[in-house]
């Protein structure tokens, strides 16, 4: 699958496309297909994202989950500080990234 | 040291309104993200992994307590209560919200502080040795020149848009504290008949195609540095390479023309920027030392340390260097402890080196390229009491250039360049080699660690370097042996095929343990090293 | 295109811009244009003659043409020096300092951010063509 991500223009939180809007959470985000260009343009020109791009990703039990280790890392957080991450209460968090 | 005076504050407070313009232009949609991405890097702020990266300047390292306790509030303000200290003597805060960016500046221009230039193909902030000023053996204190330099390059019309980055650094001792060699341009202050002056390297580097500089003139003196620094930029500027990024530093420049052509044409521009009136006054340079003045050293103070407590002792030998003042010594705060994160502090950390630099270091404190922070005054008699406040926090590994001492880029944990992650190789070393009786034993060894071939983690000058790649979609660490950053500056070299994550660790092993059986008398691992070779070392570990 | 933004009293030169390489062959011509691959240094004997030279921005972040700019206020250039192509708002006032006095952006310049943008800093920290008085030379008289 494939699904769009980027970062929120004021916050720079990283956020995925749930075919409505942008969540944080990677789980909500969805499937677009060949349909990604026209969202991304559309979206960042109404500033709702910055800098998006498109990924391969792979549908699991857990969700989504990124093809490169690069997002996956950004979809949890950093591994060496689980406390800072979206899973902080989960130490094995950091392993699935891996 | 440094103050402002209305002009220097004028120029930060000025710089924070025209970035809260260009934040509002850009929130607003009056500017794209591509016109915007060199406004915002030119005060520092990335957009990395997580978030925004805002990295602030610490002008050649050094800081008042002020300005620390500054750095502690903007963490909790408006970060995640940490800051990380870099490899160049900076700063850096992970979680910045864009919307907040120009608050942080305002605050930091309240204390004499900024972000200009610390990003972006600009002249980068100017770093220098991290003892000067209280180091035995300088012949000079560097940083009224680092000083000049720093103004001279901020907002610089004519150097803003290079070809790429360009990094200077300022030493003034034989012993090079400050990796300068591997610097765009390493200054080193001389003394010729007498009279105080620079001689330039041009051309050293890290990244991709690391390079040592070439020294390109013995001597330049003080009232004509900056138009010779003007020379080698503009050639620069004229003539690197724009066509491919990684070959537009200017290390490129000078090894593809050469040395000699490169100094040609520096020269050449040099005769003619001489004429233009664009040197300060020696009085400028005075009016900047003045400020650099020592402290009121305590004349009388007595070199006796009761060392009678063995971890104190252990702290003392391996975290304290000698001082030009007796009575003193430059106390290094090691933030590598076992399992850490090299180089981050917590806001509450970062208070408590504030108060202690105000209580025993005359109000000063330096970060150093190896992610440390000093103490440059400390009087010998303060120094256990500091030590049990810093023990207390957990700030006193005594671990000072031993092998748990990484350097450590942030990697894929932080950096959206990154191929590989560096953080958990640092603590998985430093867990391997807890035991400081053995870390001792190894003696002194540097270790740097990179998570992509860009080497913020100083790899290639590492007495051991680690760089961390991407192997079909898996993070595979190369072992680098015989680099180094001081002043037998030379560059590592790859042992082989890499390894995974244990395997570079169990090689490490390896290597230091060859090391101990070959070693003769106090040769350290990077002699030991130069003398038997790269063969030995390759045939333990690969067999 | 764009109308260009002019800081000089004089009437617009209307001749077009000629490639270095015309100009240098072509004695009459009163206007060149230079890209940043090429050297500025070679129009120094002949500046004489020319009444406008066209900086060329292919894209903003090539910084060449300061350093173009520079050189030929150096040598006493008094024509007009203009910047033409990927110039942006942001950028107005280091081009000023190097010698620009007219931009010809392909894409419009808003002229109230331009004017803000250059009314900002009081002082400068070098000396320049534009011949301001560098902060240090202020603290020393």
């Amino acid at each position: 699958m494939k699904i769009i991500t980027g970062n929120d223009l004021k916050t720079g939180d990283v956020t995925w496309w749930t075919g409505s809007d942008w969540s944080r959470h990677v789980e909500d985000a969805v499937d677009v297909g060949e349909n990604f260009e026209a969202i991304m343009q559309e979206e960042e020109a109404a500033r709702r994202v910055n800098v998006p791009y498109v990924i391969e990703a792979e549908m699991t039990e857990e969700g989504p989950r990124p093809a490169h280790i690069k997002d996956r890392v950004r979809a949890l957080g950093p591994t060496v500080r689980l406390d800072l991450t979206l899973k902080p209460a989960d130490p094995e968090a950091g392993n699935r990234v891996v | 040291m440094y103050q402002y005076d209305k002009y220097d504050q004028q120029m930060v407070d000025t710089r924070v309104a025209e970035f809260r313009d260009q934040v509002e232009r850009r929130l607003a949609g009056e500017l794209t993200e591509d016109q915007f991405k060199p406004l915002r890097l030119m005060n520092g702020l990335y957009l990395q992994l997580h978030a925004y990266m805002l990295r602030v300047a610490i002008p050649y390292g050094t800081l008042n307590g002020k300005q620390m306790r500054m750095l502690g509030h903007i963490a909790r303000k408006y970060d995640r209560d940490y800051g990380h200290f870099t490899t160049r003597q900076n700063i850096q805060y992970n979680w910045i919200k864009l919307e907040d960016a120009p608050d942080i500046l305002a605050d930091l221009a309240s204390v004499e502080m900024h972000a200009i230039q610390t990003s972006g193909n600009c002249i980068r902030n100017i770093s220098s040795d991290q003892y000067a000023g209280a180091a035995a053996d300088e012949i000079a204190d560097p940083r009224p020149w680092a000083e000049i330099l720093r103004q001279w390059s901020s907002f610089h019309p004519e150097f803003s848009y290079l070809p790429r980055k360009f990094k200077i650094a300022v030493i003034a001792s034989d012993e090079d504290r400050a990796a300068m060699r591997l610097h765009d341009i390493g200054i080193q202050l001389v003394h010729k008949d007498g009279e105080l002056g620079a001689k330039f390297f041009v051309g050293g580097g890290m990244g991709r195609t690391p390079m040592i500089a070439p020294e390109i003139r013995d001597f330049v003196p003080a009232d004509e540095l900056i138009s010779y620094a003007e020379a080698c930029l503009r050639v620069y500027n004229r003539y690197g390479r724009r066509d491919n990024k990684y070959k537009a530093r200017i290390k490129i420049l000078v090894h593809e023309l050469g040395k000699e052509e490169y100094t040609r044409q520096v020269e050449e521009e040099f005769a003619h920027m001489k004429t233009l009136g664009l040197n300060p006054p020696v009085e400028e340079l005075a009016r900047i030392s003045e400020y650099f003045a020592d402290p009121a050293f305590d004349t009388n103070a007595s070199d006796d340390l009761d060392l009678s407590d063995p971890d104190f002792n252990l702290w003392v030998d391996q975290n304290t260097e000698k001082h030009k003042q007796a009575g003193y010594a430059i106390a290094v705060i090691s933030l590598k402890p076992t399992s850490g994160i090299p180089g981050d502090a917590s806001s509450a950390q970062i208070d408590l080196m504030a108060d202690l630099a105000e209580q025993y270091s005359f109000d000063e404190l330096r970060v150093t390229h190896s992610q440390n922070i000093v103490l440059p005054h400390v009087k010998k008699s303060d120094l256990y009491t500091l030590w049990q406040k810093l023990d207390e926090a957990g700030l006193a590994p005594a671990n000072l250039d031993l092998i748990t001492d990484s350097i450590a880029c942030p990697g894929l944990d932080y950096c959206s360049l990154a191929n590989a992650r560096s953080i958990p190789l640092a603590q998985k070393i430093s867990e391997r080699f807890a035991d400081l009786g053995r870390q001792r034993e190894l003696g002194e060894l540097k270790l740097k660690i990179s998570g992509c071939i860009n080497a913020c983690g100083h790899h290639h000058a590492g007495h051991i370097g680690i760089l961390g790649v991407d192997r079909k979609g898996t993070e595979n660490y190369q072992l680098l042996l015989g680099g180094s950053a001081a002043e037998d500056t030379s560059l590592a070299k790859i042992t082989g095929p890499g390894f995974d994550e244990d395997g570079v660790i169990d090689a490490i092993e390896t290597v230091t343990d060859l090391y101990l059986k070959e070693r003769q008398e106090d040769e350290r691992f990077i002699d030991t090293y130069r003398r038997v070779g790269m063969a030995a070392f390759k045939e333990a570990i690969y067999g | 295109m764009v109308e260009a933004i002019r800081f000089r009293d004089d009437d617009t030169h209307e001749e077009p811009a000629v490639s270095l390489e015309a100009f240098l062959d072509q004695s009459n011509a009163t206007a060149v244009r230079i890209e940043p691959g090429e050297d500025a240094r070679l129009l120094i004997p002949l500046l004489d003659r020319l009444a406008l030279i066209d900086v060329s921005f292919p894209a903003f972040g090539d910084g060449r043409g300061y350093s173009s700019a520079q050189i030929l206020r150096e040598a006493g250039y008094k024509g007009e020096l203009r910047a033409s192509g990927d110039v942006l708002v942001d950028q107005v006032a280091y081009m000023r300092r190097c010698g620009f006095d007219a931009f010809a952006p392909d894409a419009a310049i808003d002229t109230k951010v331009m004017e803000e943008a250059l009314g900002r800093y009081d002082e400068v920290y070098q000396g320049t063509t534009d011949n301001r008085a560098p902060i240090w030379k202020l603290r020393h008289g």
